[in-house]
């Protein structure tokens, strides 16, 4: 990776410093996003503005279908919207070249997938420690991290388990082990709970309050259930492709 | 960056050893096939050559009878006699030696021991025109070739056969119903050009088999060694000349004996042995081949599976140039180590087969180099082109890959 890259994320990933907290985290100005094309084009965002402050905790809640997945996907690079911007720390991101968007996910984002998304017949551990390994982090302190993160999530003793060895609850949490592991600056979650028991969600939650408060990492998660979304400062409603409803408990703690 | 990319190709060949295997296995089974092949084909080729030349070079055969075509075999073209080799000795200018030759087919006897063999009515001049080497023992004598005295020289073959390992120098073999001493002993020659055991004959005077066992003057073969450097073509055109002459051919009858010298012999056997040898590598380069669409299925197989992983790869963070990195270590380390097990499996092979075939063993750097090349390329194109395909979507799109 070439030392320019580097230094651009680097102030990207910066530890928040006053000037920073001005500007929102996330901004969405007026994103669309169309799946198909022609005939068989479908809207699943329309025109979606929103605005997230650094260190909140966000709830995306929303009917199946509504474009959670889509704008979450949207919000951590993975895919671009095809009308609108969206600035991350003031950034444009749609003006990113792919590298420099890889390294933005890399630095500064932490992502749990509705599908969790981990590498097959490959043990809980180095699935943990993959992040690490692209931010070129040492085999010994990335086994010291992986296994901290895999202890946070309630999962010590499973470290050597390939995914096929776990079972859903546990894969959602080893997913959201290799999002926490690299402390990013936020962290994405595509339903972290949806496999879970209530008992098993609250912890999930605690865990995210935590490190939301301790850490300051910022949190936008999609739930169904509105005893989790409780767990939230903020809860945003989707309908139709759109932010139907947004209920701020109590503002973002550094504003 | 390229230590952390090797790790993470290791690690993959380790998690997917299945896969590895059988792509390792595409390539070891097309390298060996192909290199075990061709070096084979190169020791026939040249023991062929070591053969002819142990022939003796420019060695001329003649024949009574018309050489080729149905019906015209050499039943009805009368035999040469003994004036006929005299009188090539004396007038044919190039001539170094010529023997006579008369074979018959019997059976020796030699204490409990009996063999069937060819005994061959002949001079010493046999000797070096067929480039033989006495083991032990002494040629004919002038005294015994004149006289057809019951003296032989036994092959080696025919030595193993009545004699065992002990010497029989100064003994005798019965030979229907005449005895015979034993003077001298041929060194081996082994297996001939066509296969034949060049070993199971035994010399005697040509005037002891014309009187004791073909009952005739005939000679069915003169062999006609020619001086070094003289034209076979030519030393062939002036004996035709003279035999036409001596059998009293006129103009328009055909040739009643036929002539062949080893160069002749030996270019069609090289042609037939090169014609074997790229129908080998054929047969080779096929098997290559199929290897490779081995590889190449095994690879694209695991695509749908390989996307996903890129996919979570990218999503993590990992640059395009970092993930293509890992699948090109990946693929030639794969592809590398399968060339080499199949060069090291090709020369156990060829070892093997060789001292069972009898063949030398030739080692070819060239041929060893393009199996390995041709192979590990598909094993790097197959396992690499999908990977880069891959790498270059969006993130999510290779993660929704199905
Ligand atoms: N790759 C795609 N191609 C075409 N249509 C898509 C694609 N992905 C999503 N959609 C459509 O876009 C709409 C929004 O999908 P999205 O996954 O964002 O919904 P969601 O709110 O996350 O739903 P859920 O709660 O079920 O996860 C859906 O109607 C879906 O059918
Ligand atoms: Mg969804």
């Amino acid at each position: 990776m070439s030392t320019r890259s580097i230094a651009g994320t680097g102030s990207i990933a910066g530890a928040g410093s006053l000037s920073e907290s001005a500007t929102p985290l996330i901004q969405l100005r007026g994103v669309s996003k169309t799946y198909g094309q022609g005939q068989a084009a479908f809207l699943a965002l329309k025109g979606v503005d929103l605005s997230i402050d650094r260190g909140d905790f966000v709830a995306i809640m929303g009917p199946s279908g509504s474009g959670k997945s889509t704008a979450m996907n949207i919000l951590g690079c993975l895919d671009r919207p095809s009308a609108g911007e969206y600035l991350f720390q003031g950034i444009p991101v749609q003006l990113l070249e792919r590298n420099q968007r890889a390294l933005l996910r890399r630095y500064t984002m932490g992502f749990v997938f509705q599908g969790f998304n981990l590498l097959p017949r490959t043990s809980a551990l180095e699935n943990v420690e993959l992040p690490l390994l692209y931010r070129g982090v040492a085999a010994r302190q990335r086994h010291v991290a992986a296994r901290a993160a895999l202890e946070r999530v309630g999962l010590t003793g499973w470290e050597s388990h390939s995914p096929a060895e776990l079972s859903g609850g546990q894969l959602q949490r080893v997913a959201i082990a290799r999002a926490i592991v690299s402390q990013p600056l936020m962290l994405l979650a595509d339903e972290p709970t949806g496999n879970l028991d209530t008992q098993r969600s609250h912890e999930v939650m605690e865990l995210l309050a935590e490190l939301n408060q301790d850490q300051g990492i910022s949190v936008i998660m999609v739930t169904h259930e509105a005893e989790m979304a409780a767990h939230a400062r903020r809860i945003v409603h989707f309908r139709d492709g759109q932010v139907a409803r947004d209920e701020i408990k109590e503002p973002a703690p550094c504003c | 960056m390229l230590l952390n990319a090797l790790l993470l190709a290791l690690g993959e060949i380790r998690r997917n050893l299945m896969r590895s295997f059988l792509t390792l296995l595409g390539i070891v089974i097309g390298v060996a096939a192909v290199i075990t092949m061709v070096t084979l084909g190169n020791g026939a080729t040249r023991m062929v050559a070591e053969q002819i030349s142990s022939l003796g070079s420019n060695l001329i055969l003649l024949r009574p009878g018309q050489r080729l075509g149905p019906g015209r075999g050499s039943l009805g073209a009368p035999s040469f006699k003994k004036e006929d080799v005299e009188a090539i000795r004396s007038q044919i200018s190039g001539v170094q030696e010529v023997a006579p030759s008369v074979a018959i087919g019997a059976t020796l006897v030699a204490g409990n021991n009996n063999w069937t063999s060819s005994i061959n009515g002949t001079s010493n001049a046999y000797l070096s025109t067929g480039n033989w080497q006495l083991e032990a023992g002494r040629g004919f004598l002038e005294e015994e070739e004149r006289a057809g005295k019951s003296v032989c020289i036994l092959g080696d073959t025919v030595r193993q056969e009545l004699f065992g390992n002990h010497s029989p120098l100064g003994d005798a073999v019965r030979v229907k119903g005449f005895s015979c001493q034993i003077i001298g002993l041929l060194a081996a020659k082994g297996q001939g050009a066509m296969g034949m055991n060049q070993d199971d004959l035994v010399l005697m005077p040509l005037k002891t088999v014309q009187r004791r066992l073909s009952g005739n003057q005939d000679i069915s073969t003169i062999l006609i060694g020619l001086r070094d450097g003289v034209e076979a073509s030519s030393a062939m055109q002036r004996i035709r000349s003279l035999m036409r002459e001596r059998r009293k051919l006129d103009e328009k009858e055909d040739d009643d004996f036929n002539m062949m010298d080893t160069r002749q012999i030996a270019a069609t056997l090289s042609g037939t042995i090169s014609t074997m040898t790229g129908l080998l590598g054929a047969v080779a380069a096929v098997s290559l081949l199929v290897g490779g669409i081995g590889i190449m299925n095994i690879m694209l197989v695991s695509v749908t599976e390989r996307t996903r992983e890129i996919g979570i790869r990218l999503a993590i963070g990992a640059l395009e140039h970092e993930v293509l990195l890992q699948f090109l270590i990946e693929a030639v380390v794969l592809s590398a180590i399968g060339g080499l097990l199949g060069i090291l499996l090709a020369l156990a092979a060829c070892v093997g087969l060789a001292s069972l075939m009898g063949l030398p063993f030739l080692f070819d750097p060239a041929i060893n180099l393009m199996a390995f090349g041709f192979s590990a390329s598909i094993g790097v194109i197959f396992g690499f082109m999908p990977a880069r395909r891959a790498a270059q979507l969006d993130p999510i799109e290779a993660l929704r890959h199905e």
